[in-house]
């Protein structure tokens, strides 16, 4: 019965989703059909689910430190962002350095700026009270028209026409692990973060802190734990994360920014993050079911000219569907006696 | 100078329809993150009505009720059952972008083509919302402070154990709140589509039901105060147009970034001291 109940939102979220395929005339198991192959049909496709997963799983674990604080983080897209920025940034002022450690620098580079950017909305939350689910999202506005400026600007690459940055050298980018596909190394630090992440919330002692100023802040606050301060370092480290993730994708798939930078990442993991149970491990399945449905929307658009954008609503169908069954469920075990 | 004043409450009418709405909303206790996919729905919605019965105020009006259908869904989840407010609300904006990229491209192509959509009709420069805005936050002051409704409303937000004592509903109250909540933001984005900017794009309204949140709070939950706020960034984005216009040195991005920078700013400075309700965003379980 326990199980049963574990695992009815997933499946209420997965039968209300395919629905939404029928709206839009698609036939669910044509779909399923056809979302796998993009996702997982051959080595190009794996590489893609891989590389698109990254970023949510970087992200999504993000929302997990910040959300498990007590502080609704929607701001991992403009987190990335400026993750991105700031590597962009270096590289301008800097140059390309030499070193096979560069490319990781413009990864730690990225980090610092999204924990840059998601701490003054930390400060915002805990000294000022401003909530963190408003100033995050306005964060997100400002540093997208920063990087628009930036673009269109000091960072424009000036041999080319277009508002894109100056391209980081193949040497300066994250070593290829395949010759063939894009797949580089940057995908193994979702990886490696996700167990980490368990690791210092489930058994450190900030974790726990964490955890405890999330679940009752006047509990937290009575034991005296400083609970601003765990707010301040939860988002610091939530934004590290997603800048992470900039940083990803910069010095790994992009070389360079400009207005494409990040496809709703940031966003798209609030919902990768909740469905995987706001667990680090929970969360790496799920930013590999929807980062394979993002690789796999492409060849959607046989069907049906929305293409990805019927993922995003798919995705979200599942979220409010999750939601509503969990919702449900809690509702009749109060009920019955 | 009127010509001017015309221009910022037109700019600053879909943002402070939704703001005032959602004043409404925080005061009765439910925080409806979801303001930015409602008003792009409605946009969507009150755009596509109007293109196809080739009639605004029909447009108007689905738009409106497209708000209200969505605030419905944010109720039977988060009134009616005790789900996260904020994670529905994020469920919804997410749904909205999803649902209107995907029926944009599946009528209009992959990139998307530009039409024109039949607009309100003016009166000079006025068009009847954005006449009706500033009336709307007199109203709703004058129902929030004035009348037993209002008080009723504002406890279900502070304190809503004392509302159920006191032999009232607080489940009712909030559906209230949240239904002048959603249908003015659907009115907002209907407004948006059908004056401000005469068709509908891939996620047109581009944070506005966002800043819409942000204005609650810069208003401290008056609605007059809410609508005040709004006029400010009515101001900002007129001025980006008029600054565009004459050409001078200030990079266009930078201004499109004024009015979220403005808004951040004044939340640090005026977010602290005024208290937001107490009961915002909470479930409420009846007590047994």
């Amino acid at each position: 019965m326990l199980r049963l109940r574990g695992i009815a939102p997933y499946a209420v979220a997965l039968s209300a989703s395919g629905l939404l395929f029928l709206v839009f005339r698609v036939s669910p198991v044509q779909a399923a059909a056809v979302l796998a192959e993009g996702a997982a049909g051959d080595r190009f496709a794996v590489a893609r689910t891989l590389l698109k997963t990254t970023p949510l799983l970087l992200c999504g674990l993000g929302m997990v430190v910040a959300w498990r604080a007590g502080v609704y983080n929607i701001g991992g897209e403009g987190q990335l962002l400026a993750g991105a920025v700031l590597g962009a940034s270096v590289f301008q002022v800097a140059g390309a350095f030499a070193g096979a450690a560069t490319p990781w620098l413009y990864v730690l580079v990225g980090g610092l700026g999204g924990a840059l950017w998601a701490s003054i909305a930390g400060w915002l939350q805990a000294y000022r009270g401003v909530p963190a689910v408003i100033s995050t999202i306005l964060l997100n506005f400002v540093i997208l028209q920063v990087l628009l400026w930036l673009v269109n600007g000091p960072l424009q690459d000036p041999t080319l026409g277009v508002p894109l940055s100056r391209r980081l050298p193949e040497a300066a980018m994250l070593p290829r692990l395949d010759r063939q596909s894009d797949l580089h190394a940057g995908v193994l630090i979702g990886f490696l973060a996700a167990p980490a992440l368990w690791l210092v919330l489930y058994r450190t002692f900030w974790g726990l802190d964490v955890r405890f100023a999330g679940a009752n802040p006047e509990a937290a606050r009575a034991n005296r734990r400083p609970v601003r301060w765990i707010q301040l370092g939860s988002m610091a480290l939530s934004g590290f994360l997603c800048g992470t993730a900039g940083g990803v994708e910069y010095a790994g798939s992009l070389g360079q920014i400009g207005s494409g930078l990040s496809q709703n990442w940031g966003f798209l993991a609030i919902p990768v993050a909740l469905l995987g149970g706001l667990d680090p491990l929970g969360v790496v399945v799920s930013a590999l079911v929807f980062g394979g449905l993002y690789a796999g929307s492409d060849n959607l658009m046989r069907f049906t000219p929305a293409g990805s954008a019927l993922v995003t609503a798919f995705q979200a169908v599942a979220l409010l569907a999750f939601v509503a069954t969990r919702a449900e469920l809690r509702r009749r075990e109060v009920a019955a006696p | 100078m009127i010509e001017t004043l015309a221009a910022v409450a037109m700019f600053a009418t879909p943002t402070a329809l939704a703001a005032i709405g959602e004043t409404l909303g925080q005061r009765s206790g439910v925080l409806n993150i979801g303001l930015e996919g409602t008003m792009l729905l409605s946009a969507f919605v009150a755009a596509m009505v109007a293109l196809w019965s080739g009639n605004p105020w029909l447009g108007l009006v689905s738009g409106g009720l497209a708000g209200l259908g969505l605030a419905a869904l944010v109720g039977l989840l988060c009134v009616a059952r005790d789900a996260d407010q904020v994670v529905v609300g994020t469920g919804l904006n997410l749904l909205a972008l999803g649902l209107t990229g995907a029926w944009f491209r599946s009528l209009f192509g992959q990139s998307g083509q530009l039409f024109t959509v039949p607009t309100l009709p003016k009166a000079g420069s006025w068009d009847v919302l954005s006449v009706a805005a500033p009336m709307l936050a007199l109203l709703a002051l004058w129902l929030l402070q004035r009348t037993y409704w209002g008080l009723t409303l504002r406890a279900s937000g502070e304190n809503p154990v004392a509302v159920e004592a006191a032999g009232r509903s607080v489940p009712r109250y909030r559906w209230l709140g949240l239904m002048a909540s959603g249908s003015l933001a659907g009115l907002g984005g209907a407004h948006l589509a059908l004056v401000v900017s005469g068709t509908f794009a891939e996620n047109m309204t581009s944070g506005r039901g966002f800043v819409a949140l942000a204005m609650v709070t810069f208003g401290r939950w008056s609605p007059v105060g809410a609508y005040a706020a709004c006029l400010l960034i009515g101001y900002l984005e007129s001025l980006q147009f008029s600054l565009q216009a004459s050409g001078r040195g200030v990079p266009q991005e930078l201004l499109l970034a004024l009015p979220y920078a403005a808004s951040l700013l004044a939340l640090a400075f005026v977010g602290r001291g005024v208290r937001s309700p107490a009961a915002l965003a909470t479930p409420y379980r009846r007590a047994k």
